[in-house]
């Protein structure tokens, strides 16, 4: 068990738990890239990838990657240690975040955002995917300030 | 003079014939009787209120899972179960469950049919973790969509994402709310206050010691922008009700409160919505995701919002009333935080009564279906705070995944 830090919500899967249609992005995540499953018929991004394009119900799809930056789209600030061993995390942030170079809805993407001050950190605000390896399978997708 | 209605739709032509109910508990204190028990205890004084008795009951239409039709039906000795049918999902059926049992009639597949939930969370806590306890999720109905043994992939991003608890999910809703509509935090005090203020004249109420606005910003924050009083309370108990055919109510002991439209649902895309999907449209992402559902239970009733006279809105989280608001067109979308502080919702002097009965916030949380109760007692006419003269209840299921669901209730 790593250390635990105020504002990090402690990932808790060792494994991703994927399938073929889905271990892609968790490969690329090991890699420390955004890749996302694409409609290979109209462009929409899917995510998580599912068996069926829901714009067009095209069923082929190619990963692509992406540049891993995106805007904050809603958040909330977790104050309330839901199990004792997250006294000492909370409070955290976690929220939704809108990928660049996407359609939007479809494909956002739900993780904690991490180094942002809780009390200051609005909808709008401009953020960059980071990986954090968690073992030699799973690599969690954290959220981090964009410098632009 | 009461109308049968048209022939090609359910409007009228079934209605709410009985209603029972245990008491209401806090949180474990229903211990030693199990959430069986006391479904069974609702059903048959729903069965009485009415002047039926087990003999008469041929249908089960539940929503949420809450009890077995083989289990109740055989501890009861019901003779022979003729229609037993769930709604999918969770606490969003509530409402729909009332419609489901209108159609089991309608279509003569059943003729005295019962819609029941039955709460009891000393062991299993629904505001609990999806992947610590299998837990939130849809609110209480069984299986995984991907089959045995597969993890939904969105379970996966949800448990890294230290999102965990249905209200987690709600505060992302009403932050967007409040950033496109500046929707305040007073204003979810306003809906937490005046259900309060409902619930202390109600001797069922669990919670009735007065809240001020000083106190509700004096609460914890839990997760922001939501506070301790946004959220309902945890409690146990069950609650019970019957629908039998328009005619055959009309010989029974209780005046009947006849179904007038109920649709459940949603936009496809509204999807399980909150708990791990969050890929909504952009244009109703900040909603309950009851627009579709609103207009086509209105369009089967044949009436608008302007004629509901009191309105019992699903309230696990108080945002959500004001989403509602907006949904059933109370007020315009983006409106239902200055709505609210107007006063509008207020049991006295507003222009909609809403959760007369003090709602989850306040009286206790059975699923949805303490609200089917208050608009039961609202068209009697023998409802604690009683709204002169009311002839049409709105009750909602959910905001939750799908379906969602609304029905309009009639005197």
């Amino acid at each position: 068990m790593t250390q635990l830090r105020r504002g990090v919500f402690p990932a808790r899967l060792t494994d991703p738990m994927a399938d073929e249609r889905t271990q892609p992005f968790w490969d690329a995540a090991l890699a420390g890239r955004l890749s996302i499953a694409r409609c290979d018929a109209c462009g929409t991004f899917v995510f998580p990838a599912e068996p069926f394009c829901f714009t067009c119900q095209g069923d082929a799809f190619t990963y692509t990657d992406l540049p891993g930056t995106g805007t904050i789209y809603t958040f909330t600030v977790v104050r309330h240690p839901l199990a004792p061993q997250l006294a000492d995390v909370v409070p955290y942030v976690s929220g939704v975040v809108e990928l660049d170079g996407t359609q939007g809805a479809g494909c956002r993407v739900i993780a904690n955002i991490v180094d942002v001050d809780p009390e200051t950190v609005q909808i709008g605000d401009r953020v960059r995917i980071r990986f954090d390896r968690i073992t030699d399978t799973y690599a969690v997708p954290r959220f981090v300030p964009d410098a632009g | 003079m009461v109308q049968e209605g048209d022939a090609a739709t359910m409007k009228d032509q079934t209605a709410i014939a009985g209603i029972g109910y245990t008491p209401y508990y806090k949180r474990g204190q229903s211990l030693p009787q199990t959430e069986t028990e006391m479904a069974c205890k609702a059903i048959l004084a729903a069965l009485a209120d009415a002047g039926l008795t087990v003999h008469d009951l041929d249908g089960f239409t539940i929503y949420s899972s809450s009890i077995d039709p083989a289990t109740v039906g055989s501890i009861l000795g019901v003779p022979e179960v003729r229609f037993a049918a769930t709604l999918t999902s969770g606490g969003g059926g509530t409402a729909g469950s009332l419609g489901l049992a209108a159609a089991a009639i309608v279509s003569g597949q059943a003729e005295v049919c019962v819609t029941v939930m039955t709460l009891q969370q000393a062991a299993r806590r629904l505001g609990g973790t999806q992947v610590d306890g299998g837990g939130s999720g849809g609110g209480g109905g069984g299986g995984s969509p991907y089959g045995s043994g597969r993890v939904p992939q969105g379970f996966v991003m949800a448990a890294g994402s230290g999102l965990l608890s249905p209200g987690h999910s709600f505060a992302l809703l009403t932050q967007r709310h409040m950033k496109l509509y500046g929707t305040k935090r007073e204003h979810l005090a306003e809906v937490a206050i005046s259900q309060r203020e409902n619930a202390i004249k109600r001797p069922t109420a669990l919670r009735r010691e007065p809240l001020t606005l000083d106190d509700y910003f004096n609460a914890r924050m839990l997760s922001d922008p939501l506070c301790l009083f946004d959220y309902t309370m945890e409690s146990d108990g069950a609650v019970a009700a019957i629908v039998t055919s328009a005619q055959r109510a009309r010989d029974l002991r209780q005046p009947p409160v006849y179904i007038m439209g109920s649709a459940n649902g949603g936009a496809g895309r509204w999807g399980s919505a909150i708990f791990s999907y969050f890929q909504m449209p952009d244009e109703y992402f900040a909603s309950s995701g009851h627009r579709t559902v609103a207009k086509r239970m209105f369009d089967m009733a044949g009436v608008g919002p302007q004629d509901v006279d009191v309105a019992l809105l699903y309230d696990h989280f108080s945002p959500l009333v004001i989403m509602q608001l907006e949904d059933y067109g109370f007020c315009g979308i983006g409106e239902g935080g200055p709505f609210v502080a107007e006063g509008n919702i207020r049991f006295d002097g507003g222009t909609i009564a809403v959760n007369t009965h003090g709602g989850h916030l306040s009286e206790a949380y059975i699923i949805g279906m303490t609200h089917v109760r208050e608009a039961v007692e609202q068209l009697r006419g023998v409802a604690v705070n009683q709204v002169q003269g009311a002839e049409i209840a709105l009750v909602t299921g959910g905001p939750a995944g799908l379906p969602v669901s609304g029905t309009l209730l009639r005197r």
